[in-house]
């Protein structure tokens, strides 16, 4: 049989022989009992003998021959043996003596290539929707009257598209996504960017490809048509049906954007087939029906997926979800993430985006050491050609790690990458759901903490929820249909 | 694993590396084995590394392990290291000092007394 690995574990010498529960996040599903281990994120699948163990580990450390002589009736004393090995090697038990397992603060390397660039070609809007983290009343970048120019230009664009050619080293594909203020603003500038990104990334024998994000109030015949012709990614941020939409998207004048969206975006699902179309929901106190949004997004208006997030705001706004309004949400993600379930047993599509972004990281088993890729792997353009950590950041000073024009400060960067690091993060060190989460969004603990480096701990009774949710899922599939979990891989 | 079932792809990788790690403590401990029998041929007779095999210079033992009839002069006794060996011994610095050291040594099977001794 194979020694136990863990530092500080029983060995052959003798050294402990004391066995406690190690860190890890238990879940049924079908029946079965799985461990989602911590900080791991490897999910193993366990058998009576090891369920048993962990029972009776459950009620306190016990010795390794007393834990045997306490089951030996029901199992084997060889196979008792082997398990107990075997949940050593995956750390999930130990010597409860054994020093904590430190969180590694262990940085990326140096050359991490760049993978995605937001460019914000403009930061000027058609609409003024009051929660807007951009106009609206948390907004942290003076758009209105801050030194940015209202519109990128080709120039910065084109040095742009130089940087992430550069900085995106020897990857093959990067991807640049078009952002606003309401891009289709814009649209010169998304024209001839994207045919010069296509030349340039073609002579350094490189692919980018191109998404946007838009409104929708601007779609015409001919943007549709290069959409489609150049396989731009299009999301939509829209909220709902007619009374949800007017209430919090309206243009400056007051008036509801739902009646002008709508045609255009059917036209859009209509004719740009050559990608998935998806729509972007922002969830307010004042729009919390998410069932009826999910299906009027998608039965009634057609899009092939639909992802919802909680605005992202103070709590003293009106349209900030309270601590009830977000365990009702929560209730409704449930119900969907049961569809969507139900639909991947029969290996049909299901667009609730939530669960299948979260599945997919469960599946691979990513632990992170950043809430997101901001800062590192992903970057912001301010329309000046400032470089910040992400497209919500873009144009704010304190957030700014370089331009385009002269490259990344590093020294910046290497800051804000230990600032931010999970190690940083000691309220996030208990959490068994800290290799998902890390966090979370840095926006969202700017907004609301002042500190874009601070854990959201506003949102930890959610996030816990909500990965056990995807947890069981995940263990069904892989206990009724595995093969559908391969399309993750 | 007989009993855990390892589902996603990062407890797949977990399962490997403990493979892995018992392989490695299965394994005797290594030391540097250039120039000493390698364990597993203990029992059978002594032969330094570089020898038996090809032609080479300088490392020739007898049949008894004896090296009283070495083929060369032990101030020679370096052609082997300078080739392909990595023990530091000290070979004559053929990029700057002595580039021509093996100038008339086309083979060292035929010319082997013609690599002479170099003196600083």
């Amino acid at each position: 049989m194979t020694p136990p690995v863990a530092t500080g574990a029983p060995d052959a010498t003798g050294a402990s022989s004391v066995l406690a529960l190690r860190e890890f996040h238990p879940f049924e599903a079908h029946g079965a009992r799985f461990l989602y281990m911590v900080p791991s994120a490897g999910i193993f699948r366990m058998d009576d003998a090891g369920c048993a163990i962990l029972d009776v580990l459950a009620r306190g450390p016990r010795e390794r021959d007393d834990l045997i002589d306490e089951l030996s009736d029901l199992f084997g004393v060889d196979r008792l043996l082997e398990t107990i090995d075997e949940l050593t090697e995956i750390r999930a038990i130990g010597d409860p003596a054994a020093p904590t397992q430190q969180v590694p603060n262990d940085l990326p390397p140096e050359d991490f290539p760049l993978n995605t660039m937001v460019l914000n070609v403009t930061n000027k809007c058609n609409l003024a929707c009051t929660y807007c983290y951009e106009y609206g009343e948390d907004k942290i970048v003076d758009t209105q009257y801050g030194k940015q120019p209202k519109f990128m230009s080709d120039e910065t664009a084109e040095e742009s598209v130089e940087f992430l050619l550069a900085e995106s080293k020897g990857l093959p594909v990067a991807h640049v996504t078009f952002f606003g203020g309401e891009t289709l603003l814009n649209f010169p500038v998304l024209q001839k960017t994207v045919a010069y990104a296509r030349r340039r990334a073609a002579e350094e024998g490189k692919r980018i490809e191109f998404s946007l994000t838009t409104n929708a109030t601007l779609l015409r015949p001919e943007i549709i048509e290069w959409l489609a012709e150049n396989q731009i990614g299009v999301t939509i941020s829209i909220d709902g049906p007619k009374q949800v939409q007017d209430g919090l998207r309206v243009f400056h004048n007051g008036k509801g954007t739902y009646d002008v969206v709508l045609p255009k975006i059917k036209e859009l699902l209509a004719v740009h087939r050559t990608r998935p179309i998806g729509a972007r929901v922002t969830l307010t106190q004042k729009n919390m029906d998410v069932l009826t949004i999910f299906r009027h997004l998608t039965e009634e208006i057609g899009f092939w997926e639909v992802g919802l997030a909680p605005v992202t705001t103070q709590d003293q706004r009106d349209y900030a979800i309270t601590p009830e309004g977000k365990d009702d949400m929560m209730r409704q993600f449930e119900i969907l993430a049961q569809e969507w379930l139900e639909a991947a047993l029969r290996d049909e599509h299901h667009g609730f985006t939530n669960v299948k972004d979260t599945i997919e990281e469960i599946h691979k088993g990513v632990s992170k050491a950043y809430g997101c890729g901001a800062g590192l792997g992903l970057l912001g353009v301010a329309t000046d050609g400032d470089v910040s950590l992400c497209h919500r950041f873009a144009g704010s000073p304190e957030h700014t790690l370089g331009t385009v024009a002269d490259g990344i400060d590093r020294e910046k960067q290497g800051k804000f990458l230990v600032d931010h690091h999970i190690a940083a993060k000691t309220d996030c060190h208990t959490c068994w759901a800290r290799p998902i989460c890390s966090g979370g969004c840095y926006h969202e603990s700017h907004v609301r903490y002042g500190d874009s480096s601070h854990a959201n701990l506003h949102y930890c009774t959610w996030v816990r929820s909500w990965t056990h949710t995807c947890l069981e899922i995940y263990g069904a599939l892989a206990e009724k249909n595995p093969k559908f979990l391969e399309r993750f891989d | 694993m007989k009993h855990l079932r390892a589902v996603n792809q990062k407890a797949t990788r977990i399962e490997a590396y403990v493979a892995w790690e018992a392989e490695q403590a299965k394994a005797e401990e290594m030391d540097v084995v250039g120039l000493r029998t390698p364990p597993h041929e203990e029992t059978g007779p002594h032969f330094p590394m570089g020898c038996s095999l090809v032609f080479s210079p300088g490392w020739e033992v007898d049949s008894q392990g004896g090296t009283a009839g070495l083929c060369q002069p032990v101030e020679r006794d370096i052609f082997d290291c300078h080739l392909g060996c990595f023990w530091p011994a000290h070979v004559p610095d053929q990029l700057n000092h002595a580039p021509d050291w093996t100038g008339k040594c086309a083979s060292a099977q035929k010319d082997w007394r013609k690599l002479d001794l170099i003196f600083p």
